[in-house]
């Protein structure tokens, strides 16, 4: 695929300057490259563990005199603590601790702008769930008593359950420290002159969106293992995401050292960010194995891995766009207001999230953002798949939808003609390297055949079109610090046996596997041969964790890294053996072997025994750190990345107008990733994400009632099943991004995006309402044809 | 993690030995079929029995049988047999048809005809765990005099929840029950009262052992369920129709039942009677779901919203007769 060189889009009049110089398109991928490995139908890692149920998740661990905790958690949405009465449940045979918020006092926060939890309430509770005390017992029967026989004195407030509640002057406050109502945080952006662009716009469309919460439902409960041992180092087994900032939270929070402190992330079944923080369960589980002398584990119910949540915003967006003739945008003012639940969580970052990504994929010369997050009386929203990017997406994508359909454009013919060009800048100082999008409109248009059928089936079955743009990771870590994003050791033993070391944590998106192909293909070893060690933050180098959709770009080339050091001591001494020039070596199969004369070859191994006796000890270590890309602006940090995915979603529905009930005919989608290492694991998240946005788009949602979650359970908060599942056609499309590891983007989040409003603009086709919040449940669109119906009957 | 409560389980070998179970241990004790249902509860608190007895494999329980027409099934049937068996879906497709819209195929393995048959009523401020319960201050099915769903009022508005039953009612099924005092025959619709809190009108220690369901004759009979996820779960709606047409075509007699709108199984007799004496075309069809519409009554405690479920009554309705009308669909695009 071939990258042409981009201009940087920039505004003369932009309040902050684009970097000018265009960046270099060129590739250091050799692409018409034979790989052995890479882009290879190869098996899973842990194919054999996964499918025979052998993998060992948190929950299924056991230890010595292992005992059960619990979480006592509150009833009430919003309440003062008055008096905790434990002596009950301390007295009780089989109890070994009780603990209370005091036990624990210090605050913390997966960012540091957000320090505002605690490891169990300390005066206040602010949503029903909430973790108010713990216990230890010797069973998780006695440990349920134990927490009945936990009083706890509240004297509930009144609760403040929605935007506009939280938005009233009067309402109570949830944090103290809030100046503006329960308004946690401002932000406003502005680049260019929006007046101007306004002003130079042929027709100027506003519209108001609405998306609603949904939560992560990960197939694995949550659960903690800790064991204190009485040498005083803590090791805590947690299914987590992100085992690095675990281990910093445990360190701040159990006011430890954190070289005394291990985490281990054993597999991990499923996270969608929901594991990416710490959680009452894990900063408790420690201290109660410390005061029991025993190891205690925590298995949390699924209703309060609801309770849990971090999961998706609600979010009201107020989007006003100036555009040409033909769909080019002159400016773009957007607002969002997202429902934060009751702590901050990583609810800033999304924040800045819903506004971040909106110049991309079409080019904006002038933006204007203004976001700002409340705090309710619900369990704390976070990241979910596509972290703060999903939510306008749905909105600009339906906005596009009705701006073409005014200016008479085909809604996808309008999108081609305004896309930002590879190699360019956009104006809020976003680098884009490789961009596959026109590739992957075209797969779809062309498999959907979308020309036949858009604006042309019959009354009750549409098309819908939208495009969506992600992350390769986030260009800065959570907590500012000049150090690597990702870490990965290597070392080779004298049977050719190879050992990766890396702190990734494999929640089922296939880390591992990525780890063992990108090895396995630099030094030409069979996957078979590749061992790993990760999530373990002892006896693996820092990653960062599996969030932002960063593990394969950055501990990929950290581990590419690492094997092509040592990929040069092992040619350097095979090419003395061989003599043969070191650049004319290749490697495959196990072997090094001459590129002009493969029958000159020496395996593996014994290239691994002769550099051991002339270097010693064989090992390196690898490390990424992302260019430094954030603009100079407060509010930067959110939305750089090295590189960003692509991706192009069709979807063909069926509206049953008598019952407003919605049926998927079909998604297409293509995506660009750069390059698939797997395509079969590519392809599986693909239909992953496809999965995820038509659930949330058609019947997911996150609601209360009277205080409390309506619906905390698998069979009434509705999430679809395999039987329910659309017919989904994957196309990959590979743009070869000069910086990923072998070309290599994101896959695990983007495809999620452009479903949703693929799917509201499907409707549209088919019935001609749009329908401005998710999901599009039936009585929505009944109630809408319904209100259609008589709006035709009174105007006859 | 969500543990059953801890209760002594007994599998007797025959229906006497679980009758005297009942009797000795009384209230403490709670009868279990497939269990998908009870266990359920259980974990949830709803139900505390110190002792569970097992009546799944009692004999008495089992079988199938044809006498003079009557189809005999034993209440331990399992719903995916009455999803598959052909001889059961040759007679009675609805029943079978319902059979398959319960749950999932996993469930249906397990589940049995009389577990469906005595389901307990269903309310979202009900079926939760104890916890969840206890923050919102309980409900009278359970611990609290207050019903959650209509405060002001002195009842409950749990849902009936089953599918096969509508379908039963509108084959005007039999059952036979067997307790203390003997064997009793029950009609399926006989079994059920408007009462969300006790809505089974057996007594205590009674056992639905068989149903009977009567020859089909001349009835032709549709069930269809609404729900808001296709692969598993309750109805928000469920509608049995049942109708026997005369040799010139009117419908001789017709039965409605809907499912999910009350706390019992309810009879549209409104649409039963617009339907009967008269042909079934397009125009009693659509007074008949003008009927249902009306009648529906469903309250704000299931998944779906009020106005949503009524609409989907009368569509039902008019689908399932439409259907046997053997009219075509009607062509929603004119919607």
């Amino acid at each position: 695929m071939s990258s042409e060189k981009g201009t940087p889009l920039q505004s003369e009049t932009s309040t902050f300057h684009a970097p000018s110089e265009p960046l270099a398109a060129h590739s250091s991928e050799r692409t018409t490259q034979n790989f052995s490995v890479i882009g290879k139908r190869n098996l899973k890692y842990d194919w054999h563990a996964k499918l025979t149920g052998a993998a060992k998740y948190t929950d299924d661990l056991r230890l010595p005199r292992m005992i059960y905790g619990r979480l006592l958690r509150s009833p009430h949405p919003h309440a003062r603590i008055l008096r905790i009465d434990v002596s009950r449940a301390r007295a009780m045979s089989g109890v070994f601790a009780v603990l209370t918020g005091k036990d624990l006092p210090i605050r913390y926060g997966i960012l540091p702008s957000s320090q505002d939890e605690t490891a169990m309430a300390l005066e206040k509770v602010r949503y029903v769930g909430e973790a108010v005390a713990a216990v230890a017992a010797v069973d998780e029967w006695t440990a349920e008593e134990a927490c009945n026989a936990i009083e706890v004195v509240y004297e509930p407030l009144q609760p403040v359950m929605s935007i506009d509640e939280a938005l009233d002057p009067d309402s109570e406050k949830i944090h103290d420290w809030t100046k503006h109502a329960n308004i946690q945080k401002n932000v406003l952006l502005e680049f260019g002159d929006l007046d101007e662009g306004f002003a130079e716009a042929d027709r100027v469309f506003e519209d108001e969106y609405f998306f609603e919460g949904n939560t992560h439902v990960p197939m694995e409960n949550h659960a903690a293992l800790a064991n204190w041992e009485p040498t005083g180092k803590v090791t805590v087994w947690s299914s987590t995401q992100t085992p690095h900032y675990l281990h910093r939270e445990l360190a701040r929070v159990l006011d430890l050292p954190p070289s005394r402190i291990r985490v281990i992330a054993p597999p991990v079944g499923g996270g969608f960010g929901g594991k990416s923080e710490a959680f009452s369960h894990e900063l408790v589980a420690p201290v109660l194995s410390r005061l029991s002398g025993r190891p205690v584990l925590i298995s949390l119910s699924r209703e309060e891995v609801f309770y849990c949540h971090r999961g998706r915003h609600p979010v009201r967006m107020w989007i006003r766009t100036g555009v040409k003739s033909d769909g080019t945008i002159t400016a773009l003012d957007f607002k969002s207001t997202l429902d934060g639940g009751a702590y901050g969580s990583y609810g800033i970052a999304t924040t800045y999230y819903t506004g971040a990504l909106n110049t991309l994929p079409y080019r904006v010369p002038r933006y204007r953002f203004e976001g700002r997050r409340v705090f309710t009386n619900k369990p704390p929203c976070g990241p979910k798949r596509g972290h703060g990017t999903v939510q306008p997406r749905f909105a600009i994508e339906a906005h596009l939808d009705r701006i073409a359909g005014e200016l008479g454009h085909d809604p996808a013919e309008m999108r081609k003609g305004m896309l930002v060009s590879p190699f360019s800048w956009t104006v809020n100082h976003l680098r884009v390297t490789s961009c596959g999008l026109p590739e992957a409109i075209d797969a779809v248009l062309e498999r959907s055949g979308w020309r036949e059928k858009h604006g042309h089936l019959p009354q009750g079955k549409g098309i819908g079109l939208a495009c969506s743009v992600y992350l390769s990771g986030a260009g800065l870590p959570i907590y500012w610090n000049p150090m690597p994003h990702s870490g990965a050791q290597i070392k080779i033993d004298r049977g050719g046996g190879v050992t990766v070391y890396c702190g990734t944590s494999d929640i089922g998106q296939d880390s591992d596997s990525m780890l063992a192909y990108v090895v396995a293909e630099e030094l030409g070893v069979d996957i078979g041969d590749i061992h790993l060690v990760t999530g373990d933050t002892s006896l693996a180098p820092v990653d960062l964790g599996s969030y932002s959709s960063r593990v394969t770009f950055m501990a990929g080339n950290a581990a590419r890294q690492a094997a092509s050091k040592l990929r040069a001591q092992l040619f350097q001494v095979a090419a003395a053996r061989l003599d043969v020039p070191e650049a004319r070596l290749g490697a495959a199969g196990g072997m090094i072997y001459d590129l002009e004369d493969t029958e000159r070859q020496i395996p593996f191994a014994q290239a691994a025994q002769l550099a051991e006796a002339e270097f010693g000890t064989l090992g390196e270590t690898g490390s990424y750190t992302p260019p430094k890309l954030a603009g100079p602006y407060k509010g930067s940090g959110v939305g750089p990345s090295p590189a960003y995915s692509f991706t192009c979603a069709v979807a063909e529905v069926d509206v049953d107008l008598e019952t407003g009930i919605l049926s998927i005919q079909k998604i297409w989608v293509a995506h660009d990733l750069g390059r698939a290492l797997n395509p079969v694991v590519c392809e599986g998240q693909i239909e992953g994400g496809v999965y995820m946005g038509w659930a949330e788009a058609v019947i997911e949602e996150q609601v209360f009632r009277k205080g409390l979650h309506k619906q905390p359970s698998l069979l009434e908060y509705k999430i679809p099943t395999s039987l329910d599942m659309p017919d989904v056609d994957t196309t990959i499309i590979e743009s070869i991004d000069p910086e990923g590891p072998f070309g290599a983007k994101e896959v695990g989040q983007g495809p999620l995006a452009p479903v949703i409003p693929a799917i509201a603009n499907a409707v549209y086709d088919a019935t001609g309402i749009r329908i401005d919040s998710t999901p599009i449940m039936a009585d929505k669109v009944l109630r809408a044809i319904e209100m259609r119906r008589k709006q035709h009957a009174a105007a006859v | 993690m969500l543990r059953l409560n801890r209760f002594s389980y007994v599998a007797p070998g025959d229906l006497d030995g679980a009758l005297a179970l009942m009797e000795k241990h009384g209230q403490d004790a709670m009868l279990m079929a497939g269990g998908t249902d009870l266990l359920v509860n259980i974990k949830q608190r709803l139900a505390t029995p110190a002792l569970v007895v097992g009546i799944r494999e009692l004999p008495e329980l089992q079988g199938y049988s044809l006498d003079r027409g009557w189809l005999t099934l034993g209440a331990s049937t399992r719903l995916c047999d009455i999803e598959h068996d052909p001889r059961i879906r040759m007679m009675y497709p609805a029943l079978s048809d319902a059979a398959g819209l319960i749950s999932a195929p996993q469930v249906r393995t397990v589940a049995t005809l009389g577990g469906n048959i005595c389901l307990d009523t269903r309310c979202n401020y009900y079926n939760q765990s104890q916890e969840w319960r206890r923050a919102i201050g309980f409900c009278m099915k359970k611990d609290s005099p207050i019903c959650r769903v209509a405060p002001g009022g002195d009842r409950c508005w749990a849902v009936a929840s089953a599918d096969t039953v509508p379908v039963l009612i509108s084959l005007r099924a039999e059952t036979t029950v067997v307790g203390p005092s003997g064997i009793r025959r029950v009609p399926v619709e006989s079994l059920y009262q408007d009462d969300g809190l006790v809505p089974l009108t057996l007594r205590f220690g009674e056992i639905v052992s068989s149903v009977h369901i009567p020859p089909p004759d001349t009835w032709t009979t549709e069930y269809a369920k609404f729900r808001l996820r296709q692969s598993f779960d309750f109805p928000l709606v469920g509608i049995a129709a049942s109708v026997r047409r005369d040799p010139d075509g009117n419908i001789a007699d017709a039965r409605v039942v809907m499912t999910a709108v009350a706390s019992y199984p309810e009879r549209a007799s409104g649409a039963e009677s617009v339907l009967r004496g008269k042909p079934l075309s397009e125009e009693s069809i659509t007074t008949a779901g003008h009927a249902v519409f009306r009648q529906a009554k469903p309250m704000d405690n299931t998944a779906g919203s009020i106005f949503h479920r009524k609409r989907m009554a009368r569509v039902l309705v008019e689908r399932s007769l439409r259907h046997i009308a053997g009219l075509p669909e009607r062509d929603a695009r004119t919607a």
